[in-house]
């Protein structure tokens, strides 16, 4: 199986999932050994999804989950 | 008190903090509904952030995700005897915060036509990916510039709102593909189509973005391989 770089592409994220039959990763792979730019798309995307993953990225509100419980606290209270 | 010290008191009570997860909501939801309604505190906890940032992937604004997932904890304390255990807790109360958050877009009426949005999904074709062959790496430590945060939340803010939820969910949020596709009420396929183009979409925005701070911010840890991180 030889692909192209449009196909590596339309893989990338199956890819990343570790979610494509063994036959199509190998060539996946066999494609990424000789094609920087691809290689290079691959670990820009992967490291973009390992940032956004971080806790840093997207905090809550600060006392999110106190104005939570105690709005809940509320309706417990009031329904019994 | 630590987090050690709080789990080995847990523990020694006899708690539920041993459990599986699936357990000890089953365990929680059985007593809730027996009329321990306090115990609801705890049953949502461990899923108040992902309500959040579920909400927020279809609001974009703070106050309204946060006005969205007090709702759908009341609506779900309302209707936990609707709950049926052939789904995951924390995907059933997810699926309720983005149907929430969705009401309240169209009930203010602010829905903006993203043209994206009605694109068939399956055409990808004439995507192209950012090219940048010598930009692999982003070290961890970037993240400690408020510059790099704000970068990648605007990205995400720049995706139409479908794309959004899938890389809210299983890229911020870590819920597999069919706990992804549970929540928002569509098929497996549908998730990884969507998340193909989400990724892809992120890459295309911030891999230029992120190798022209690649000199100023980067340039210290370039003894770390991208590649090696996964």
């Amino acid at each position: 199986m030889v692909l192209n770089c449009r196909h590596v592409w339309d893989q990338i994220s199956n890819y990343i999932e570790d979610d494509v039959a063994p036959e199509l990763r190998e060539a996946i792979e066999e494609h990424l050994a000789h094609c920087r730019h691809c290689a290079a798309v691959l670990d820009s995307t992967r490291n973009i999804l390992y940032l956004i993953a971080d806790d840093r990225t997207f905090a809550l509100p600060v006392g999110y989950s106190d104005r939570l419980h105690a709005r809940l606290q509320e309706e417990i209270a009031s329904s019994e | 008190m630590t987090k050690t010290a709080l789990n080995a008191e847990a523990h020694s009570k006899g708690s539920l903090a041993d459990q599986s997860p699936a357990a000890r909501d089953a365990e929680l939801i059985a007593r809730i509904l027996a009329g321990e309604r306090e115990l609801f505190h705890e049953l949502v906890r461990p899923y108040e952030k992902s309500l959040y940032f579920a909400a927020f992937s279809v609001l974009q604004n703070e106050q309204d995700a946060e006005d969205a997932a007090q709702e759908t904890v009341l609506k779900a304390l309302k209707n936990l005897h609707r709950f049926r255990a052939e789904s995951k807790f924390s995907t059933w109360l997810v699926s309720i915060a983005i149907n929430e958050a969705r009401a309240r877009l169209r009930h203010a009426r602010v829905l903006k036509l993203e043209s994206v949005d009605s694109a068939p999904e399956e055409d990808d074709s004439g995507f192209t990916p950012s090219v940048i062959s010598d930009w692999r790496e982003v070290p961890l430590e970037a993240l400690e510039r408020k510059e790099v945060r704000e970068l990648l939340q605007k990205a995400i803010a720049r995706l139409p709102e479908i794309y959004r939820e899938v890389l809210l969910l299983r890229d911020v949020e870590e819920f597999s593909i069919a706990e992804t596709a549970s929540a928002l009420g569509v098929n497996e396929g549908v998730v990884k189509t969507r998340l193909l183009r989400a990724r892809l979409m992120m890459q295309k925005i911030l891999a230029p973005q992120l190798a022209s701070k690649r000199g100023g911010l980067f340039g210290l840890f370039r003894g770390k391989a991208g590649g090696s991180w996964f």
